[in-house]
């Protein structure tokens, strides 16, 4: 979904306050946070894509204003809600206010997909990123969908998040990392001397021709 | 799941409820489906807190830095070399150590999540989730750089690394000059995490 979780190349986000040293844990509730997103990760199992994809229907608005930790907060009671585990109203009750959960899954798994790991593409070959932009789970950044790259490196085959993400089952996929040009990303606002690797599926590439 | 079980605020005018009081909410649930063993949840927090940290990261650039064989098999199969200092696991599982040069800077981000390899350097620092980072490492990356205290000259090839599938990434900084008497265990010390992401040189 091209939600404000897919931040790369946003414009407006000022300066990166970066202090030179941060504790683990800046306070206590983040590190019960990060327990209790352990614990429920460990009872429900929703793997990787369904969690971040949790996190990714947060409210904008919220999503932009808390933490990492509080998205982990919100992932956890968005996930043991729709398990079936508590539901809004108790969690509203327990924490004595609103508990804001994230948006309902509009996203579904791509069809037609059956698992492949012999890679189609080959180091150097030029590919193009489909340009899709589904109301779902994808890897495949606003910024690189419709542009043009080069296959850099293969890397192993990987369940593709898309389908696992919305009930489509674990298909296996072979993963590239592709070069861009920030000419390619960003036009005359791109300079030369960069480039940036994105690390792709091979469902999201086609041959460029 | 209706959508009034989903978090549409305008439906509930009542306050946010303080992220405390969110955490003890989820716990109290948890601990009442029989789904929160403190003791266990504790051992792998304690795990992140006081093992997984840059401090690995470090001892495998310092290896890299003294054997130039352990250099090769570092930037040919990262996983495994990284694997014979002892450090693996979730984050882990796939890495990718790229190095940089006097004319190369490598630089990584995550732009959609927090992607970081927690063998090599714990968990990330707030900054490198943070949307400022997200937004700017693969947009202007060398302005970013400048800010944050590393000013390269232009001839200097920027390579942003976005670990957007199962890659996660470790820089090779270049072995700083006079650090020639240095033994490995001292070179340990010179390295930084911030020199790993690449937001910093040595």
């Amino acid at each position: 979904m091209d939600g404000v979780h897919d931040l790369g190349g946003l414009d407006g986000f000022g300066p990166v306050d970066a202090p030179p040293t941060e504790p683990v844990f800046h306070e206590e509730w983040e590190r019960r946070a990060f327990r209790a997103n352990m614990a429920m990760l460990m009872a429900i199992g929703p793997g990787g894509a369904r969690f971040r994809h949790s996190i990714e229907r947060m409210d904008p608005v919220h999503y932009l204003g808390s933490s990492y930790y509080e998205h982990w907060l919100t992932a956890t009671a968005t996930l043991l809600v729709e398990a079936g585990v508590t539901t809004k109203a108790e969690l509203d009750e327990k924490a004595g206010g609103d508990f804001p959960i994230s948006r309902a899954d509009r996203g579904s798994p791509p069809s037609d997909l059956t698992t492949t790991t012999a890679p189609r593409f080959a180091v150097g070959d030029l590919v193009r990123v489909r340009a899709w932009h589904p109301p779902g789970h994808t890897r495949a950044p606003r910024y690189v969908q419709g542009k043009r790259g080069v296959v850099a490196r293969l890397d192993d085959a990987a369940n593709l998040p898309d389908a696992e993400a919305h009930d489509g089952g674990l298909i296996l996929n072979p993963t590239y990392s592709v070069r861009f040009t920030a000419k390619e990303l960003w036009g005359d606002g791109g300079s030369d001397g960069v480039t940036v690797n994105v690390d792709l599926w091979e469902h999201y590439l086609e041959e460029d021709r | 799941l209706s959508e009034h079980d989903h978090g549409d605020r305008g439906h509930h005018p009542e306050p946010l409820a303080p992220v405390e009081a969110r955490v003890a909410a989820i716990e109290t649930v948890l601990t009442a489906k029989g789904m929160f063993d403190p003791g266990t949840l504790d051992s792998i927090v304690e795990n992140f807190e006081h093992n997984l940290g840059p401090l690995n990261g470090a001892k495998v650039v310092a290896r890299a830095w003294v054997d130039d064989e352990y250099r090769d098999r570092l930037l040919t199969d990262a996983t495994a070399a990284i694997a014979e200092l002892g450090f693996g696991g979730p984050e882990g599982d796939h890495m990718v150590v790229v190095a940089n040069t006097p004319d190369v800077h490598n630089l990584v981000v995550c732009t959609l999540c927090s992607c970081y390899p927690w063998p090599t350097l714990g968990l990330p620092p707030a900054w490198y989730k943070e949307p400022a980072y997200r937004s700017r490492a693969v947009r202007e990356p060398r302005a970013l750089l400048a800010e944050m205290g590393t000013d390269l000259s232009d001839d200097v090839e920027i390579r942003v690394w976005d670990s957007s599938a199962e890659v996660r990434y470790l820089v090779l900084p270049e072995r700083p000059a006079g650090t020639d008497g240095l033994s490995e265990d001292e070179l340990v010390g010179v390295v930084t995490r911030d020199a790993m992401i690449g937001v910093a040189r040595l």
